[in-house]
């Protein structure tokens, strides 16, 4: 079945009445999507949200839901499983910023505040399907399995990247804006050529939505009408520079239409709701929708990194305002209420999130000894003369500086 | 779908057992009608680019082509021509129009199991690619410590000669070459049209295959049945002449040492200065990266002279480079200082001017002369 704007997808507006099975595409997309082609890829008027920070579950009516953008609430086992990887996810990032702190790791783009974004996108995944992560995106990588020693290798100093990508089908944690959503749409390209079901989900912030690859992606994955999520995290400001800078379309969900696919907005710290619209958007890309844009709305509670002061930028009183909405403190209260959630739940919960910190404590705080010669191995498959030279070079001059040591020590 | 595109592994398997889809016989079929006329044959190097691509797509169905225009038109310069119509949309097909978002969706393929060869329609319409370039496709191996390979070939038509307008006759290797991480190549005759492009699809590291557009018209007697033959012996016995450099004639007294477009114009440097009793050898470089220090400087130890001559700025480029190198390796063996003939540091001019601009044999002789013959 085809939701995007191809031609398949126009036919579905105006279905023939005597053709039945044109006819339940339609209704099924209506049921799905809203009422028309033009209506289904606009997102609703207002952000899903079905858990207030309070922590009560909304009226259906309430939840920002219109026709076609009604969500069943995920079930039992899949929300609490979600929340002990928020916990840990909180965990994870209050400990990578106290080994900044202690020199430890020479930086932490923390995501505190948008820990529900991070475990929504890795858990709406299948195993065969990939994620493409940003340099913020640490616990969705662990999240997906990645051992946390690993994934902080990026950070440890002692080389770009700890994971094998294709180990766990997660991308390295891609530092340059939005380039990383071309290798997504080139993941998906190359599975959908093969005939097999992967689903591609790649992350991006508010301010990566600027860059051209940006565009070029959400272009080239509804051209080639691929399965791949683009998922937005608009946490409000890149590095100092607020979302009013970057965009003054009515939201970045919106422009979704415009490359003729859909896109809808979601509270980007309400676990249950992001859980609600991405399995959603998994299984329909799954089923051959092409792509889809996933805008949620969040905010980064710390500053870009340990090196800037959000204090020249932001006020205060907009911090505070955010601290109440906290997507962890809600799901406590909305899956005790529920019965879902005990002291010996907490406990246990709590008891696994330190066993991560102090994964990441040993892990981190291990002088790792570095080789020299891994600046010669991986450059190519097979080194070059030219670095086999060099390579030869640098080991010379490390003998002899060694052995001269050796004397003076004699 | 097509279940006849697979990962390359899967493609090895697959030809070792002799297990072929439908899809891809009919594909060897009208490439084997290429092969029939044995014998060397006149060949221009955009036949033989297209029956590199052509041979390669057959042999190995992860291998796919893609880029502007490189679909049904076959290419602004139709050296894809015909490889949609062989191989069907799945396999060649046209993108939208956006540089970065070719080399971008290749380098997710690749690390997905195929082995893209993806079309830069000019030297300059390259740049819009650059950050993929240089930040993921030169350092993915690196930086997941040979994890992910990207074999991905980047063709790019490049430099001048051709009467372009702006932006269509740039010389951009020096931008590649100082990138590490990219294998550069850029072949100078029509067998190595064929033979270097096949090494560069065969590749598990990304390769910048620059293809001088003056010489895709060049014809040459080629036999192009011979060069497969040649390609699948290299191939079952492990070597090849990749990265090696080529004698392109033998001399002995200076050496000429050229890449890409300025290769035939050094060749007739040599032919006009043999007339005048001079000897000299010229090297074709055909691979920049790796570069072959070990030809390039058994020529110049041998004639005791040498000129670079390349149609790139002679700035801070791969002229600069192939300099530096052999006076490190040969300054004993040196009679004069190296001279360079290249293009001046303007941008490239406009067509009326060009001439002015590009390498020739005169200037060539005219460095010649300049190496202290008196010594």
């Amino acid at each position: 079945m085809t939701i995007s704007a191809d031609h398949e997808a126009q036919g579905l507006a105006d279905a023939r009445p005597d053709d039945l099975e044109a006819n339940d595409q339609a209704s099924e997309v209506r049921r799905k999507f809203g009422i028309s082609v033009e209506d289904y890829m606009l997102p609703a008027r207002h952000q899903i949200q079905m858990v207030d920070p309070s922590g009560t579950l909304k009226p259906e009516a309430e939840q920002g839901t219109e026709p076609g953008h009604e969500y069943p609430i995920p079930g039992d086992s899949e929300l609490m499983a979600a929340y002990e990887q928020l916990v840990v996810g909180r965990r994870v990032n209050d400990q990578n910023s106290a080994l900044v702190r202690q020199g430890r790791m020479a930086v932490y783009p923390s995501s505190h505040g948008q820990e529900a974004c991070q475990v929504a996108a890795a858990l709406c995944l299948r195993e065969g399907d990939w994620l493409f992560p940003t340099y913020r995106d640490a616990v969705a990588v662990m999240s997906r399995g990645v051992d946390p020693v690993e994934t902080m290798t990026i950070f440890r100093g002692d080389w770009h990247g700890g994971y094998d990508p294709t180990k766990h089908k997660v991308g390295i944690q891609c530092t340059p804006l939005t380039t990383q959503l071309l290798h997504a749409v080139g993941v998906a390209h190359a599975a959908k050529l093969r005939g097999e079901d992967t689903v591609v989900l790649a992350m991006c912030g508010d301010g990566a939505t600027s860059e051209g690859d940006f565009h070029e992606a959400l272009n080239f994955a509804a051209v080639f009408h691929l399965p791949v999520i683009f998922f937005v995290q608009n946490n409000k400001y890149a590095i100092s520079v607020p979302l009013s800078h970057q965009s003054v379309a009515p939201s970045l969900a919106h422009k979704a239409v415009g490359y003729g696919m859909a896109g809808e907005r979601v509270d980007g710290n309400d676990l249950v709701a992001l859980l609600a619209v991405l399995d959603r958007a998994v299984k329909l890309a799954r089923e051959g929708s092409g792509p889809l844009l996933i805008e949620a709305h969040t905010y980064r509670m710390q500053a870009h990194t340990n090196a800037d002061d959000a204090t020249r930028y932001r006020e205060d009183s907009e911090v505070a305002e955010w601290t109440a909405k906290d997507p962890i403190s809600r799901m406590t209260s909305y899956l005790t209420d529920r019965g879902l959630l005990d002291d010996d739940g907490s406990t246990r919960i709590a008891a696994k999130a330190e066993a991560v910190a102090s994964q990441l404590r040993e892990g981190l705080g291990e002088d790792v000894p570095v080789d020299p010669q891994n600046l010669f191995r991986y450059v190519f498959s097979t080194p070059t003369s030219q670095l086999k030279e060099q390579s030869a070079l640098l080991a010379d001059e490390l003998a002899r500086e060694a052995s001269s040591q050796k004397e003076a020590g004699k | 779908m097509s279940p006849a595109v697979t990962t390359s592994s899967e493609a090895t398997e697959r030809a070792a057992t002799g297990d072929v889809s439908s899809a891809t016989a009919s594909a060897a079929a009208s490439a084997a009608a290429v092969a029939e006329a044995s014998g060397p044959q006149t060949v221009t190097m955009a036949k033989a680019l297209n029956t590199a691509m052509a041979d390669a797509m057959e042999a190995d169905s992860s291998v796919l082509v893609f880029g502007e225009d490189v679909g049904r038109l076959g290419g602004v310069f139709r050296i894809t021509d015909g490889l949609m119509a062989t191989f069907g949309e799945q396999r060649c097909f046209d993108t939208p129009l956006a540089e970065s978002g070719i080399v971008g969706m290749a380098v997710g393929m690749a690390m997905n199991g195929m082995r893209p060869v993806i079309e830069m329609q000019f030297d300059a319409f390259a740049y819009p690619a650059f950050e993929q370039i240089v930040s993921h496709v030169a350092k993915m191996h690196n930086r997941t410590k040979g994890a992910v390979k990207l074999p991905m070939v980047i063709r790019v038509p490049y430099a001048g000669g051709i009467g372009g307008v702006e932006h269509h006759c740039d010389s951009s290797e020096s931008y590649y070459a100082h990138t590490a991480g990219l294998k550069v190549y850029t072949p100078a005759t029509v067998a190595d049209g064929y033979r270097m492009l096949r090494e560069a699809i065969d590749s598990d590291d990304p390769v910048m295959f620059m293809e001088p557009k003056k010489l895709y018209w060049s014809k040459d007697q080629v036999d192009l049945g011979a060069l497969r033959a040649e390609h699948a012996a290299n191939a079952s016995a492990g070597s090849s002449s990749e990265g090696r450099a080529a004698v392109a004639r033998p001399g002995t007294d200076a050496t000429l040492i050229a890449y890409g477009p300025s290769v035939p114009t050094a060749l007739a440097a040599a032919a006009a200065a043999a007339e005048e009793g001079r000897s000299l050898e010229v090297i074709d470089v055909r691979s920049i990266v790796p570069f072959d220090d070990e030809t390039v400087c058994a020529s110049v130890r041998k004639t005791g002279r040498a000129v670079v001559i390349a149609e790139a700025h002679g700035f801070a480029s791969v002229s600069s480079e192939i300099v530096a190198r052999v006076q490190e390796r040969c300054f004993h063996y040196l009679a004069a200082p190296i001279r360079r003939v290249t293009g001046f540091d303007v941008p490239y001019p406009a067509p009326k001017l060009e001439h002015y601009y590009l390498p020739s044999v005169d200037r060539i002789l005219d460095a010649v002369d300049d190496l202290q013959w008196e010594n």
